[in-house]
């Protein structure tokens, strides 16, 4: 497992983002504690891509705040956002096709002063994905889809991040490959105290790792709490969850 | 026989002329997918400056230095004052934005240097070796040659080993996946665009001395270098010199068994004979995902 | 379907009508102006005429059909010189046709350049009509005997018709030729515009994917328009001769090709009159930097390419005040400084348009 300082405490106040006319976000609040793993579940165009985006600063939030430990960050640009411990696994995984493994896990770390400490970062990552460590001089275009993920997250651990925020991970990827990522996610949070922020379609097995779930719909938050509450009401399963 | 050999060892330092232009707009391309009509009219400006500073009694080595950091500097600031703005917009506008730069650079050379012709000087020999019958390759021709295969072999470098060139690398790739990795983006294209003038300057200050400066001189050199990016794909780097290289020969042959003053159009035909048949270029390698 | 009404609204509802008696009335008012001003600027008017004529042809290219080109000086030279080589000969042919001829002519390259540059988009047409408009000039050296070289021909135009008077100043001749020229010119892209063959223009420029549905041939409606363009600028290159006398390599630059292009955008690319615009500044810019260069006593190198720094400093600041695009967003721009509201987005009307096209095929 990687070395990590621990989590930090993500808290986002009615947050509101908008493209033009549209409004993607309709103030959305919620809480992830420090080394615990929310779930943010929800149909397609619910608004779960377009919130992570928004907290990491690839998107500018109309209104609203983000606190990373009571600091407000919110409207950064997305390069000072990863400097501040909070890294951003884009949906696609957003591995950079044209680059060998080995350069995409470095250019994660690349703005770390301490070059000691990023040739250890990598080396954990390294370690923690065994199939990366057979392809380090492979392009990335040439990963199977689970790989690719593998590498995604890699790349986002060698920033030694203290708030994960992972958009899909389980996108067309296998059922046994998905409950890898899970698990090993999950393991993640427990053993190095890393804040993770999950945004899934596929919300029974996001659930199964999850400490805390929230509801999505057009926008706003329809429904926050415990991973075996949001499962046992059939009415949000059948509107929103799709299981 | 002997002749042909002559032409092609002839047609080699103007090859590796154009290869730098061609290599200098695949990494503007690369980096912000914009095509640099102004590239060849501000290498033409940096020359000029190297041109005065030789007349004031420098030497062709400081002159030289004066000519890259000019470019550098011409590089950075073009992309970055008038360039940004029109980088995710339409790709017309960013044509006729550098259209725009290319008028007003040569505008202002003719403004400051007038309209009169001037043969850059060098301090290398002009006179060709002999071997034979053959008769090519003066000592300038050798170090056109050196000169650009050393700064290619330096701009490989830095892109393949060093954290910037990595940096860079991802910029042009996937800008926001890289912002998103602690990468300034706008930065590392300003970079970019700095070290492409950079090597513009350098193709004019080493095509001067057979293309004499003034405000045009560069257009054709322009035109050759940017048949030679295309014919490599206009990605790839070692496509654009090998492009340029096998356009510098292509059009020795013209000059010499048709006519110097057929070779623009000659390279037009390439050009469009390329797009016809690879539209990609012949050296592409990147993945076909921008539409 | 507000945007039909619109674009058909007015007094006079026939397009065609309403065109000639604009032409018309156009023509009589010039009458009256180049009767009354000094030979200068009846010779400065004569150059409006052929501006006009080559500006509104790269309208109709880039405004209307979406394409681009730096290489229309290069085919004003292709007119320039078939109407310098036709007017050479012992007996030469009438005006009229060698002017029609230098329009032929200039087509005919046209046709071939254009159905490469179909084929082409964006900086890489723009790439191969530079190399066209850079490699051109130099067939002229090539074959020297033929085109003179460097130092051009001769252009010999006769005296202007004697039942005018034996002191009717020559430059006012030749602005009513080339008056009228730009008045035809006028009249007929105008009508082609608002044609059916200029919706299809404008249906390919917006979106080449939707147009092909609409059963538009893109290829061949891009060569169209890329032919009509280059007989503009053939007109005008055969103008361009008869009104200078005669004809060089070096008038016919890059600088040329761009300086049109700085007409069309500054006209706000797709109105034919603002295409009238463009041309007024291109022609009053190298008199106002010449007035200005005598004030400051600035040098001839000064004076001689101040115009150039102006034509590229508006193409810069058109660009960077207009980021959704040449067509459209200059409109815009211009309707604001004008102190109107856009009446609706470019992009609504053309849209629009294209539905209209569909029953009919």
């Amino acid at each position: 497992m990687p070395e990590s300082a621990g989590g930090l405490t993500l808290e986002v106040k009615d947050l509101v983002t908008a493209y033009g006319a549209i409004k993607a976000l309709n103030g959305v609040s919620l809480t992830v504690p420090a080394g615990s793993i929310t779930a943010v579940l929800g149909a397609n165009g619910a608004g779960k891509s377009s919130l992570l985006r928004s907290l990491s600063g690839l998107v500018k939030p109309r209104s609203g705040s983000v606190q990373l430990d009571g600091k407000e960050i919110a409207g950064r640009a997305p390069e000072d956002v990863v400097q501040l411990g909070m890294s951003h696994v884009p949906e696609g995984r957003g591995v950079i096709a044209e680059l060998t493994v080995d350069d995409n896990l470095r250019l994660g770390g690349l703005w770390r002063k301490d070059k000691a400490d990023r040739t250890r970062a990598l080396e954990e990552a390294y370690a923690l994905f065994p199939p990366l460590d057979q392809r380090r001089k492979r392009l990335a275009m040439t990963l199977s889809g689970g790989e690719r993920q593998m590498l995604a997250i890699g790349r986002a651990l060698v920033a030694r991040p203290r708030v994960l925020l992972l958009d899909e991970p389980s996108l067309g990827l296998a059922p046994r490959i998905t409950a890898q990522i899970m698990g090993l996610v999950r393991r993640l949070c427990d053993e190095t105290g890393l804040t993770v922020l999950l945004v899934e379609q596929n919300a029974r097995s996001a659930l199964s790792v999850a400490d805390h779930g929230i509801v999505l719909n057009l926008g706003s938050v329809v429904a926050s709490d415990k991973p075996a509450k949001l499962r046992a009401d059939d009415n949000l399963r059948h509107a929103y969850l799709g299981f | 026989m002997a002749r042909f050999l002559s032409v092609t060892l002839g047609g080699l330092s103007g090859g590796f002329v154009y290869a730098a232009v061609a290599l200098s707009l695949v990494l503007i391309w690369r980096a912000t997918r914009v095509l640099n009509f102004a590239q060849g009219a501000m290498a033409m400006f940096t020359a000029y400056l190297a041109y005065r500073v030789i007349e004031h009694g420098a030497s062709y080595w400081v002159a030289l230095v004066v000519a890259l950091v000019a470019g550098l500097v011409m590089g950075a600031v073009v992309e970055r004052v008038l360039v940004r703005p029109v980088e995710n917009g339409p790709p017309l506008n960013a044509v006729v934005v550098t259209l725009g730069v290319f008028i007003i650079v040569e505008g202002l050379a003719g403004m400051f240097f007038g309209g009169t012709p001037h043969r850059y000087p060098t301090h290398f020999s002009n006179v060709n070796y002999t071997f034979g019958d053959v008769s090519a390759l003066a000592p300038f021709d050798i170090w056109v040659i050196v000169a650009v295969a050393v700064v290619a072999v330096l701009l490989g470098a830095l892109f393949r080993y060093t954290d910037v060139g990595l940096r860079m690398r991802a910029a042009a790739f996937e800008g926001e996946v890289a912002r998103m990795l602690g990468v300034r983006v706008g930065r590392m294209l300003t970079l970019g665009w700095a070290l492409a003038a950079v090597i513009g300057a350098l193709a004019a200050v080493l095509v001067s001395p057979n293309v004499p400066l003034s405000p045009t001189s560069m257009d054709a050199v322009f035109v050759f270098g940017f048949t030679g990016a295309v014919i490599g794909g206009l990605d790839s780097p070692v496509g654009a010199l090998i492009g340029g290289v096998g356009i510098g020969l292509l059009l020795n042959y013209v000059a010499a068994y048709a006519g110097g003053d057929l070779q623009t159009l000659a390279a037009l035909a390439v050009l469009v004979l390329v797009l016809m048949v690879k539209p990609n270029g012949l050296f592409s390698t990147t993945v076909s995902r921008r539409v | 379907m507000s945007v039909l009404t619109l674009t058909r609204r007015g007094p006079l509802a026939n397009t065609l009508v309403r065109h000639l008696a604009f032409a018309v009335l156009g023509g009589v008012v010039l009458f009256f102006l180049t009767s009354t001003v000094s030979a200068y600027r009846d010779f400065q008017i004569a150059n409006v005429g052929y501006y006009v004529v080559a500006v509104a042809g790269l309208t109709v290219l880039t405004g209307l059909n979406g394409q681009i080109s730096l290489g229309h000086g290069a085919l004003m030279m292709v007119g320039a010189y078939t109407a310098a080589l036709l007017l050479e000969r012992d007996n030469p042919l009438p005006l009229v046709v060698v002017l029609l001829l230098s329009v032929a002519v200039t087509a005919a390259v046209g046709a071939l350049v254009g159905a490469a540059a179909a084929r082409l988009r964006g900086p890489y047409l723009a790439g191969a009509t530079l190399a066209f408009a850079v490699g051109l000039p130099g067939l002229t050296s090539h074959y020297a005997d033929t085109f003179g070289g460097d130092n051009g021909l001769n252009v010999l135009t006769g005296p202007p018709p004697e039942r005018l008077g034996l002191d009717f100043p020559p430059e006012r001749w030749q602005a009513w030729i080339t008056l009228t020229a730009a008045l035809i010119t006028l009249v007929l892209l105008a009508n082609l515009a608002s044609s059916r063959v200029g919706r299809s223009f404008r249906a390919v420029r917006d979106d080449e994917v939707s147009a092909e549905l609409a059963g538009i041939h893109v290829a061949r409606t891009q060569v169209l328009a890329f032919i009509i363009s280059a007989a503009c600028a053939g007109l005008a290159g055969g103008l361009t001769a008869v009104v200078s006398g005669q004809v060089s390599p070096g008038a016919f630059s890059v600088a040329l090709s761009l300086s049109i292009l700085a007409g069309a955008v500054l006209g706000g690319l797709g109105s034919l009159t603002g295409a009238v615009y463009g041309a007024i500044a291109l022609v009053l810019m190298p008199s106002i930097s010449s007035s200005a260069s005598d004030r400051f006593t600035l040098s001839t190198d000064v004076q001689h390419n101040l115009p150039l720094l102006v034509y590229g400093a508006l193409l810069i600041v058109v660009m960077l005040a207009a980021p959704q695009g040449l067509q459209g967003g200059v409109r815009r721009l211009f309707g604001l400084l004008r102190g109107r509201a856009p009446v609706t987005s470019v992009r609504n009307e053309s849209v629009t348009e294209v539905s209209v096209t569909d029953p009919e095929r």
